[in-house]
Order: structure tokens, then C-alpha cells, then sequence
């Protein structure tokens, strides 16, 4: 048996350039990794300093106290955790039917020649800068009824509706066409099919967009700069006055500048990032288990 | 069907007229379904078409009063002198511009090495993870990142980055004597970075899954290595993808106020120094929007507005037709 | 010569004199049943280097096996065709012969593959190498989506082979039988080639970095009888540089282009397994194995 000799002229070693072109292409490829680490990094430093910092803020008394009456005096949060729940809740609720209607419109009611400029301008929105959108409510509302939770909850549904659309236009468009075509094969009337067979099928995206755009609106600060930003220091539930917020609420204790509203405004970073972190991720995964579900 | 019987006092008898009538009224339910269905649909788009609108027009008519006394040359002038109504937009689109340039730049090189790792490199399962992780960047409450930003961010970059950059490059200027609290353009753009960095990586990561195996493969099988494939094949077939994606980054950028607002310093400059505070448009609304010190001011800072406004519709609509003449051809 | 060169007699005498050689250490596990393709019959001794041995090779995905126990060679300047049923493993074989199938997740092969006598998927023996030594043209053409000419060159160009890069693309697109169609227009788009011209630039573009080994899957299944008919005349002329390994679903396409033809088929596990090889000629019209017999004829499944 003669075959087992390797044929040098056959060698399967680098040749040629090749060691140099491996090391390039390594080097490459560590510089990928690296960058993905980094960014991961960067997460758990930003995680890490705001739990270092807020921790320590954290007590009963700040959660449901009233917020300081000075500035630089110690306080709670309580009244602006109650207020940014309310401006999430009444924004939320504008914002996934509005989402949700256009969405409709773009897949099921609208020929192509209607849907492609709706398709634009929700896209122009969906890159307005949040700030616009504070300008805009604090023209068209607050200038003349002066500064409401309505007010604001309408600005930070500005930036929220455009998430919730997509979102779900996205989900829409993953519903198989076999189903509509089976409902429509059984003599199923649109409508009928759009609420029994499409936005079902679409439920947990949809589900996941709402709850994703919610967390996403807490968390907002500019479109509440000039809209809900003159509140007391206590609890204040009704929308028609400024509601105090968290996101404004840190913004304020930081510019002070006192360590004691520092250390409080750390608190409330801690509180407020760590919500939403936490409700992005059970979103994902229960949107991840959702599809999986589905088989899709 | 329950309701129809409950909506029909006589007793369900079973001629040929009653369930005529009974299809008839089933017809009307549907036809009144339909229509308001239809019409909620239509006003759910009118509602938002009508809002974009009224958005343009508000920002104009606001801005109609500087518009008239400074043209459209406002954009190039420096000076903010509120009290002698002396005001120009240029140190505010200056900062704006050079804060989400150097995080553009920054955002790309990361986010696009980011998503060749996700989607070209990685296994599965680590991309999986880490793809969502590096998302998580985005849903980091902006004003918490400028917190991290005063007191982490402006620090580092005042006493360990601009010594070093300063060291190499101190020669062209970009690189000066930091402000004392490390409030500065460059503190900024760094903020801006991690704010970018999400969108360009998880938009490049979809981008590079969309080309073709086939085409990957038909690069290695020529012997190419890994690199060599990604630059020579998939870089060239997604550029489009990527601009677009650069572009929405960029946007994201130009429109940020508060975490900016909160780590620039906030002075009307304009300098090369990156290491010296500054300031955007989106800031110069946030802090003097308020309580403008009288009605031009206040008519100059809508003109701001409408500048990033303007900023806004133009990226949406060239990343829209970037993305989509890229997808055209691949 | 080289020492690895056998006669096609002694390639019977080594697989049943030494049908159990002590295992290399990079065989992972060597189960199923100890089957062996049926000897071929005794074909002129014409001495011929062997390019391929493959020893009991077999391929999991994940838990599937997908291929069990093949044991072949693959002959210099031949032209060996793959052939049966769908997912019987043809392209499976065929793309671990340049380890294409290296990233695919849960993929693992085992047994022992030889190039040259060299262990394709040992320590020494470098992916990106094996690739420019054994190059591969895919079922679907898969021109990138430059021009012509950029298509021909990049692979040298990455290989450093600058100096006469117009002669080696003019060259190349010679070989495939492409060049008078596109000499006028090499700066244009590939993608607006036809699918067989697509097909010939892949062609062009895999011998443009002069491999020894070319591997076609089904290069033609995606294209009209003309195209076809094209691409097999070029097979003809490209065995005479290289070695040619065709995967194809089309019985006459084999007996037209192949010297040598191995059957491939699923067992009772619906594993893959190599059934017959043998000489084009002798398995088309005397099939050793029931189970050829049937499938060309036409009484498969
Ligand atoms: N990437 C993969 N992952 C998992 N299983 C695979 C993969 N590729 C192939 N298989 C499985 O391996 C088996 C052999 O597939 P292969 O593609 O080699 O068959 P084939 O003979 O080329 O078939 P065809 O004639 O249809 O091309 C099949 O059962 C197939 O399902
Ligand atoms: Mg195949």
C-alpha cells in the first residue's frame, strides 16, 4: 500500500501569502470581537455605576415620600414614580391604538398609492427629535391651557406611536398569507378575518411592541421638559395638572448640583433604568417563546 | 349568532323568507363592521399624517418672526446676543454637527464590527445573547446615561482621554486643554456613541444576514479567508445598507437634548478644541425654550427647531431611499 | 512520480487485504456496520495518481447521521460522477472534500479523508489552502454581484497573483468557454449574464486560481438544454487540467461527462451510503448491486 505518503506538491499547509492573509483575517475578526465585548462592557459599566450609586438611595421613605420641598433637601420620589406610571398608562394607551389603527391601515385598508406616503410620514415621525415633539404639544396645548399630564403624555405618544406601528406592521406582515387565504376561501368577511385571524396572529408582537414602547416613553425626558415640568412636590394624579415625572425629576436633582439630590437622583436613575431594563428583557423573551410557539 | 336570535323576537322558523331576512340583517352587520373598521383605520393614519403636519406648520409659524428678520442666513451666523437681538444659529448647528460626526464615527467602526460579529462570525447562540445585549444600550433612559455621563464620562474623558489624545495629536488642535468638570463636545459625542452604537449594530447585524450563503460560500470556496470574504462580498453588497444605517444613526444623533444638554457645557462657541464645552440645537431648545428672554429669542429657537426638524424629514427620507434602492438589488 | 499512485487493480487488493488499517488518532468513532461498496470489476490497469482516498468516512448533522461509511477514490484528471436519489448524501461527500461543510453548525465528519495521501481534516492541513487547491461550483450560480472581470480576479488578486492578472482572467474565461461572449463587455455587471453564462463565470472563476481538484454540485440542474449542453462539453475539456467531481441527478448527464460513476444511496436508516463504483460504463450497463440496478432503471422508490 503506497498511497499513505503524503505528495509534498500537494501540501495542505499556508502557502504562498496565505500565512500573512490568515493573520489579517484573524486580526479582523479579533477586532469584531473585541468590539462586541467592548459594547458589552460598556452596558455593565453603565449598569454597574448606577447600581453602585442608587443602591445606597434606596428606602422606603424615598419610594413614597414626597419629593424635597427645597432645593437640596432630602426627599422621595413617591409622587413621580405615580406620575411617570400615569404618563406611561394614558401615553400607552394613545399610542397602541393609534399604532395599531395605522398599522391596519398600511396592511389591510390602504391601496399601495395611499399607504407609501402614510408608510413616509410615519417614518419621518419616528426620526422627529423627541425635543420637536416637546416644542410642538407646548405650542399646540400647553401655550394655551398651560402644562397637563395630557399635554405630555400626548408629546411622548409622539415617539411612541411610530414604535408601536412598525412593530406591528412587522408582526402583521409575518402572519402567513395561507391563513387570510383559508379565511377568505371559507367565506370570511375582511373584518371578521382582520379580528379573529390577523391581529391574533400577530398578538404577541403586537404585545411585545406595546410593552417595549411603554418602557420606552417612561423613560423620555424631552417631550416632558415643557410639558409637565412645573409640578408641587406631592402626589398629584389628575392629568389636567403638570404630573411629576421621574425622568425630569433626575434631570432637575442632577442640575442642582447638592450632593443629597445627587444621591436621590441616582436612586431614581437606579429605579427607572433598572424597570426598564427588566421589562425589555422579559418583552424579548416572551416574544422569542411566543414565536417559537407559533412556529414562525 | 346569538345575538341575531336575541335581536329576532319570532320564534326561528325555518321558511325561506325568515332566513332571507336573517342573511339580510347578518349582510348589514357586516357592511356596519366594515365600515367602521375602515373608518377607525383611516383616522388612526389621518390622525398621524394630520400630526406630522401640524408639526411642520407649528415649528414654521413659530419660526416665521426670525425667519422674516434673519433668512435663511440665520444658519450662518454666530452670534447668540439675545438681549441686542443678534442671534445666528451657526455654534449651535456647529456643535450639533461635530458632536454627532465624531459619534457617527466612533458608532460606525464599533456597530459595523459589532454586526459582522453577530452576524457573520458568532455561533448562533452567542448572538443570540449578545445581539440583545448590545440592544439593551438603546432602552437606557437618556437622562440616566447623561448622569453617567456628568459624573463617569466627563471625568475619563477630561483626565485619561484628552492627555492621550492630546500626546499623539495635540498638533492639529482638535485636541486642547479640557474644561475643569470635563464638560465638552467630546464628552458629548461619547454619550452619543453608546446612544448610536444600537441602532448601527443591530441594523448592520440584519443587514449582513440578508446576503446570500451562497454568495459566502462561493467566496470561501475560491480560497478566500474569512476577512477576504467579508471585504470583498459582503461589505460591497451591503454598503447601501450600512450608509442607511449611518444615516438613522446620525439622525438619532442630531436630535438627542437631554443626555447632550446635560454633558456639553453648554456655551455658544464655536472652536476646533473638542475637549472645550459647547453646544447643539437640540440643547440650546432644551435650556432656553422655557423662559426665551423675549419673543424673537423665542421665534430663533423655533428656527432651530425647524432646522432639526428639517435634518430629520431629509435623513428619514434619504436612509429610506438608501435602504430600499439596497434592497433592490441584492 | 509520487508515491501515491496505485493501479485500479491494486485498488481492489488494498480495500480487502487491508479493509481495517490501525486508525488514525483522528478518527472519532468508526460504528455502523463494516459494509463495503461492492468490488468493481476488473477495469484496464491504466496506472493513474490518486487524488482523494476517503476511508470510511461518514458525516453527523447534529444527531442525523447523514453519511455512513464511504470508501473511495477519486482519481487524477478523471471525471467522477456523484449520483442518487435526493438526500442520500451526495452533496454531502462532496462538499467534505473541500470542508464547505466546515461551518455549518453540528456538523462533524469522521473516518479518514485523504488528499495526496495528506489527512484533509488534520492539524497540518489549512481550510483556506484546501479551498484554492480544491475549488467548488455551487448548484445555483452565484456570481458576486461585480463586474465580469472583478469576478475572475479577486480570488488571485487576494492571492497575490498580480503580475499577468488580464492574461489569467482572458485565460480563464477561455477555459469555461465564456471569453468570445463577454470579452466586449468585462467591466459590466455579472449579474446580467444569463444563468448558463452565470454558471461558465462561476466555472471561469473557480480555475482562475488554477486548482488541482474542481468540485461541480448539480452545476447544471439550474439551467436549459443548451446551457447544459455547454457546460458538459466544457467538463470535457477541463478533466484535461484538472480533476473533475460532478454531483448530478441526470443518469445520461453522468454517462455523457463521468469516466467513473458512484452510486450513493439510503439505507435502511435512511443514512447515506456509498452503494456501487465502478467505471461509467460497467455501472450503467452492468450494475453489480440490486439497488443500482433499480435506480437506473428507474425503479427507485
Ligand atoms: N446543513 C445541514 N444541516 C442538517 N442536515 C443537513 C444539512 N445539509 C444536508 N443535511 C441532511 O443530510 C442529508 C444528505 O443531504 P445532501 O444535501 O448531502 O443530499 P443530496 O444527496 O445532495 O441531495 P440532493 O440530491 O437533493 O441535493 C439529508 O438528509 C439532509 O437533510
Ligand atoms: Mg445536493
Amino acid at each position: 500500500m503506497s498511497t499513505v505518503t503524503p505528495d509534498p506538491e500537494f501540501s495542505l499547509r499556508p502557502s504562498g501569502n496565505l500565512a500573512r492573509r490568515l493573520l489579517i483575517s484573524r486580526a479582523a475578526q479579533g477586532g469584531a470581537v473585541i468590539a462586541a465585548a467592548l459594547a458589552v462592557v460598556i452596558l455593565l459599566i453603565l449598569i454597574g455605576f448606577t447600581v453602585v450609586h442608587g443602591i445606597g438611595a434606596l428606602s422606603w421613605s424615598f419610594l413614597t415620600g414626597n419629593l424635597p420641598a427645597a432645593t437640596g433637601q432630602a426627599g422621595g420620589i413617591g409622587p413621580a414614580l405615580l406620575g411617570t406610571a400615569e404618563l406611561a398608562l394614558i401615553a400607552g394607551i394613545i399610542s397602541v391604538t393609534l399604532g395599531i389603527l395605522t398599522a391596519l391601515f398600511l396592511t389591510e385598508f390602504a391601496s399601495p398609492r395611499v399607504a407609501a406616503p402614510v408608510a413616509a410620514t410615519l417614518d419621518v415621525l419616528a426620526g422627529l427629535p423627541t425635543i420637536v415633539a416637546g416644542v410642538f404639544v407646548y405650542g399646540i396645548v400647553v401655550a394655551h391651557f398651560g402644562e397637563s399630564g395630557i399635554a405630555a403624555a400626548i408629546a411622548l405618544s409622539m415617539v411612541m406611536t411610530p414604535l408601536v406601528a412598525r412593530a406591528t406592521l412587522e408582526s402583521l406582515r409575518r402572519v402567513p398569507a395561507t391563513w387570510r387565504d383559508a379565511a377568505a376561501a371559507l367565506g370570511v368577511s375582511h373584518w371578521r378575518t382582520v379580528l379573529t385571524v390577523i391581529l391574533p396572529g400577530a398578538a404577541s408582537g403586537i404585545t411585545t411592541a406595546a410593552i417595549l414602547a411603554v418602557a420606552r416613553g417612561a423613560g423620555e425626558t424631552a417631550p416632558l421638559l415643557f410639558t409637565s415640568a412645573l409640578y408641587g412636590n406631592n402626589v398629584q394624579l389628575n392629568p389636567l395638572h403638570a404630573l411629576p415625572n421621574l425622568p425630569l425629576e433626575i434631570y432637575t436633582l442632577i442640575e442642582t448640583g447638592y450632593p443629597v439630590s445627587v444621591q436621590m437622583a441616582w436612586g431614581a436613575a437606579f429605579l427607572l433604568m433598572m424597570t426598564i431594563l427588566l421589562v425589555n428583557i422579559v418583552a424579548r423573551i416572551g416574544l422569542r417563546r411566543g414565536e417559537r410557539k407559533r412556529g414562525l | 349568532m346569538r345575538r341575531m336570535s336575541a335581536l329576532s323576537p319570532a320564534p326561528p322558523l325555518s321558511g325561506p323568507a325568515q332566513e332571507r331576512a336573517r342573511r339580510a340583517r347578518l349582510r348589514l352587520t357586516d357592511l356596519r363592521a366594515s365600515r367602521t373598521l375602515t373608518v377607525l383605520a383611516w383616522i388612526g393614519a389621518a390622525v398621524i399624517v394630520i400630526t406630522m403636519g401640524s408639526v411642520g406648520f407649528q415649528v414654521i409659524r413659530g419660526a416665521s418672526e426670525a425667519i422674516g428678520r434673519f433668512g435663511p442666513l440665520f444658519a450662518f451666523h454666530a452670534a447668540w446676543i439675545p438681549n441686542l437681538n443678534k442671534l445666528g444659529g451657526l455654534s449651535y448647528l456647529y456643535g450639533s454637527l461635530v458632536t454627532s460626526l465624531v459619534s457617527l464615527v466612533f458608532a460606525t467602526i464599533l456597530g459595523v464590527s459589532i454586526g459582522i460579529f453577530l452576524a457573520l462570525l458568532a455561533p448562533r447562540p452567542v448572538a443570540n445573547v449578545i445581539g440583545p445585549l448590545v440592544e439593551m444600550l438603546a432602552a437606557i433612559p437618556t437622562v440616566v446615561l447623561g448622569l453617567i455621563g456628568i459624573i463617569v464620562i466627563s471625568p475619563f474623558s477630561a483626565h485619561t482621554l484628552e492627555p492621550l489624545f492630546h500626546g499623539v495629536l495635540g498638533w492639529t488642535g482638535l485636541f486642547g486643554a479640557p474644561a475643569q468638570n470635563g464638560a465638552s463636545l467630546f464628552t458629548a459625542s461619547l454619550v452619543l456613541t453608546i446612544m448610536v452604537l444600537p441602532i448601527i449594530s443591530a441594523l448592520s447585524r440584519d443587514i449582513f444576514r440578508t446576503v446570500p450563503q451562497e454568495l459566502r460560500d462561493g467566496a470561501e470556496a475560491l480560497g478566500a479567508t474569512r476577512w477576504e470574504m467579508i471585504r470583498g462580498v459582503v461589505l460591497p453588497t451591503t454598503v447601501s445598507g450600512i450608509t442607511g444605517a449611518c444615516v438613522l444613526g446620525f439622525a438619532r444623533a442630531m436630535g438627542e437634548a437631554i443626555a447632550v444638554t446635560q454633558v456639553v457645557g453648554n456655551a455658544s462657541l464655536i472652536h476646533a478644541n473638542l475637549f472645550f464645552p459647547g453646544t447643539t440645537l437640540a440643547s440650546a431648545i432644551a435650556n432656553q425654550f422655557e423662559s426665551p428672554q423675549n419673543s424673537l429669542t423665542e421665534s430663533a429657537l423655533y428656527y432651530l427647531a425647524l432646522i432639526l426638524l428639517i435634518v430629520g424629514v431629509l435623513t428619514s427620507i434619504v436612509s429610506r431611499r438608501i435602504i430600499s434602492r439596497g434592497a433592490k438589488l441584492t | 512520480m509520487s508515491v501515491s499512485e496505485t493501479t485500479t487493480d491494486e485498488f481492489d487488493d488494498t480495500l480487502i487485504a487491508e479493509p481495517d488499517r490501525s486508525a488514525p488518532a483522528r478518527i472519532r468513532l468508526s460504528p455502523g456496520p463494516t459494509r463495503r461498496p461492492t468490488p468493481e470489476p476488473a477495469a484496464p490497469a491504466i496506472t493513474r495518481q490518486i487524488v482523494f482516498d476517503a476511508r470510511g468516512v461518514w458525516v453527523d448533522y447534529g444527531a442525523k447521521r447523514a453519511l455512513e461509511d464511504v470508501t473511495m477514490t477519486i482519481e487524477r484528471n478523471l471525471a467522477t460522477a456523484l449520483i442518487g436519489p435526493s438526500g442520500c448524501g451526495k452533496s454531502t461527500f462532496l462538499r467534505c472534500l473541500n470542508r464547505m461543510n466546515d461551518s455549518i453548525p453540528g456538523f462533524s465528519v469522521g473516518g479518514e479523508l485523504r488528499y495526496h495521501g495528506h489527512d484533509l481534516y488534520g492539524p497540518t492541513a489549512n481550510r483556506v489552502e484546501v479551498r484554492r487547491r480544491i475549488g467548488m461550483v455551487f448548484q445555483k450560480p452565484n456570481p458576486f454581484p461585480k463586474s465580469i472581470y472583478d469576478n475572475v480576479a479577486w480570488a488571485p488578486r487576494n492571492l497575490g497573483m498580480k503580475d499577468g492578472l488580464d492574461e489569467r482572467v482572458e485565460r480563464a474565461l477561455r477555459g469555461a468557454a465564456l471569453w468570445d461572449e463577454v470579452k466586449d463587455r468585462l467591466k459590466q455587471s455579472a449579474l446580467g449574464l444569463s444563468g448558463g453564462q452565470q454558471q461558465r463565470l462561476c466555472i471561469a472563476r473557480a480555475i482562475a486560481v488554477e486548482p488541482d481538484v474542481v468540485l461541480l454540485d448539480e452545476p447544471a440542474s439550474a439551467l436549459d438544454p443548451i446551457a447544459t449542453a455547454s457546460i458538459e462539453d466544457l467538463i470535457h475539456e477541463l478533466k484535461l487540467r484538472y480533476t473533475i467531481v460532478i454531483v448530478t441527478h441526470n443518469m445520461q448527464q453522468a454517462m455523457r461527462v463521468a469516466d467513473r460513476t458512484a452510486f450513493f444511496s439510503l439505507d435502511e436508516n435512511r443514512t447515506g451510503a456509498l452503494i456501487e463504483y465502478a467505471d461509467t460504463k460497467t455501472l450503467f450497463s452492468h450494475p453489480a448491486d440490486s439497488r443500482t440496478r433499480d435506480y437506473i432503471t428507474g425503479q427507485f422508490g
